[in-house]
């Protein structure tokens, strides 16, 4: 079954609609990526997911209705959004950041747990613990947001651009950890990425978007072979 | 000698009431990156409350603390019912709407309780405490209390998950929905505490400026100069700033410009802030790109 399905999930900013009636569905366990240029609706994807701008359609999660509902609400029923730009804490420092994506959560030694299960992850962020948010580096900041999220034991984990402005060691480095995360925690995966080649080498599934529509969908294998999309996305 | 001790040790009374009224300023401007004009008529209504409850026979700290949780709700109060509606409006739609909460509480109060000063009680003795001659037992009183509430903000802004949930919506409202942050919640709380705080000066300073619809607007022009020279986004650099003017009005007040001239010390403050240094002592600088 899928653990969310879109139906026709349009949505704007003021009179500008950006989104023109999408449909797709993220299958529990998998990782779906979202493929697109500039401009393509992918960050807009996302947000609408999280009621972050106006939205129509049917969006369920696990079944439910969660289209129309407010972004705390959404976010409690297990949606945790890495968002682009990161949404560090900055003046808080990583410790902070940290305790607050567990802020829904109430059974304190689990939190406790999970600090040191993110700590496995990414060693880094301990080092860090006592240091301002804002003046890790970016690489860092990316850890750091993707833990953020981590640490609401999401069932649905969204990624915005996850290996934007960082170095191509690190971005094989985020996308292993990816993986790891995906299968030894069952967290779902969308992925919206720019970085085509990363993007398919990690998902199950993808979509194509253009000017707000799925143009392309299949499993990330079919994708890799299709013609147009080598070309105008993979460069080769 | 003994005299300036004195002046000086008025002025951290009088300083710490600044204080808190500043530190509700800084706490509302954190979130709406404005100063609410109203923070003093607020504080003044809350005292009338405790004025009533104490005149209906109650002991002054039950009614304190009544007082304090009164305050508490209505800052809730006018969060969700007046300032929510305008959250996203312009800026001037916004001031103009604290004015009109400064406007309508004066003459609400002066209405329901007439113009006609009153005498508000103090819960400390008469008698300077230890035979002192520098300090009345009020002022320090007032020192000690206003500590008291510094303290009790600073832990639970530090170290409860409802203070960091606070301080996340106040730097980032976006992220804060993120982790699943109610965060119109936190903006009315935000206001309620501010709400809290500023009654908890109006009662200290009631004992010394008397009881009237219009005792808090130069109190409010004393915590704006103390907020500005804190800087205005910074919770403790507003408290130091309180204290600073309290002495500062005090001291300058008995030797320099006399009583009479007192308040503008307050204005002077605020413009040589705004003209030297406009982040204050403690402030963030703003550098914006273009």
């Amino acid at each position: 079954m899928a653990l969310l399905e879109a139906k026709g999930l349009r949505a704007s900013y003021g009179p500008t609609r950006v989104l023109h009636g999408m449909d797709f569905a993220i299958d529990e366990g998998s990782i779906t990526a979202v493929l697109g240029a500039n401009g393509a609706g992918k960050t807009t994807t996302l947000r609408a997911l999280c009621g972050m701008v106006k939205t129509e359609g049917d969006v369920r999660f696990g079944g439910a209705r969660i289209d129309g509902r407010s972004t705390e609400d959404i976010v409690r029923q297990g949606i945790a959004h890495v968002p682009e730009g990161r949404g560090t804490f900055v003046d808080l420092t990583t410790e902070e950041n940290l305790r607050l994506g567990a802020y829904t959560r109430k059974v304190r030694a689990a939190v406790e747990s999970d600090m040191e299960r993110i700590f496995s992850y990414f060693p880094r962020l301990k080092e860090r613990l006592r240091q301002q948010a804002g003046t890790l580096s970016g690489g860092e900041q990316q850890m750091l947001a993707v833990s953020r999220a981590l640490m609401l034991r999401p069932k649905l984990l969204l990624l915005d651009e996850p290996s934007f402005g960082l170095a191509p060691r690190l971005v094989r480095e985020l996308f292993e950890i990816m993986r790891t995360i995906n299968q030894r925690e069952r967290v779902s995966i969308l992925l919206v990425e720019q970085n085509a080649a990363m993007a398919l080498a990690l998902a199950d599934r993808a979509y194509l978007i253009e000017t707000g529509r799925v143009v392309l969908s299949g499993a990330a294998d079919e994708i890799k072979r299709d013609d147009a999309v080598r070309r105008s996305y993979l460069g080769y | 000698m003994d005299a300036f001790i004195h002046q000086v040790l008025s002025g951290l009374a009088t300083g710490g009431i600044y204080a808190s009224l500043a530190l509700a300023l800084v706490m509302i401007y954190q979130v709406t990156r404005l100063v609410n004009f109203a923070q003093g008529e607020m504080a003044m209504f809350s005292t009338y409350i405790a004025w009533s409850l104490i005149n209906a026979g109650m002991g002054y700290w039950p009614a304190f603390l009544l007082t304090v949780l009164f305050a508490l709700a209505f800052g809730v109060v006018i969060e969700r019912v007046v300032i929510r509606p305008v959250e996203n409006a312009p800026v001037l739609a916004i001031v103009v709407i604290f004015i009109a909460l400064l406007v309508i509480l004066n003459s609400a109060t002066g209405w329901i309780y007439s113009y006609t000063i009153k005498t508000f009680p103090s819960p400390f003795p008469k008698e300077p405490l230890f035979g002192n001659t520098y300090i009345s037992s009020h002022e320090l009183g007032a020192i000690g209390v206003t500590l008291v509430v510094l303290a009790l903000l600073y832990v639970f802004f530090r170290f409860t998950p409802l203070g960091l949930a606070m301080r996340a919506v106040a730097q980032n409202p976006e992220s804060s929905r993120l982790v699943g942050i109610r965060v119109g919640w936190m903006l009315a709380l935000g206001w309620g505490l501010a709400a809290a705080v500023g009654a908890v000066a109006g009662m200290m300073i009631a004992p010394i400026v008397y009881l009237d619809p219009n005792m808090m607007g130069g109190i409010l022009l004393y915590a704006f100069a103390a907020a500005l020279l804190g800087g205005i986004d910074s919770p403790g650099g507003a408290v130091i700033g309180g204290f600073v003017v309290g002495v500062l009005e005090n001291v300058l007040g008995a030797y320099v410009i006399g009583n009479d001239l007192k308040l503008s010390v307050a204005l002077g403050l605020i413009i040589g802030v705004l003209l030297v240094r406009p982040s204050g002592f403690f402030g963030k600088v703003h550098v914006t790109r273009v």
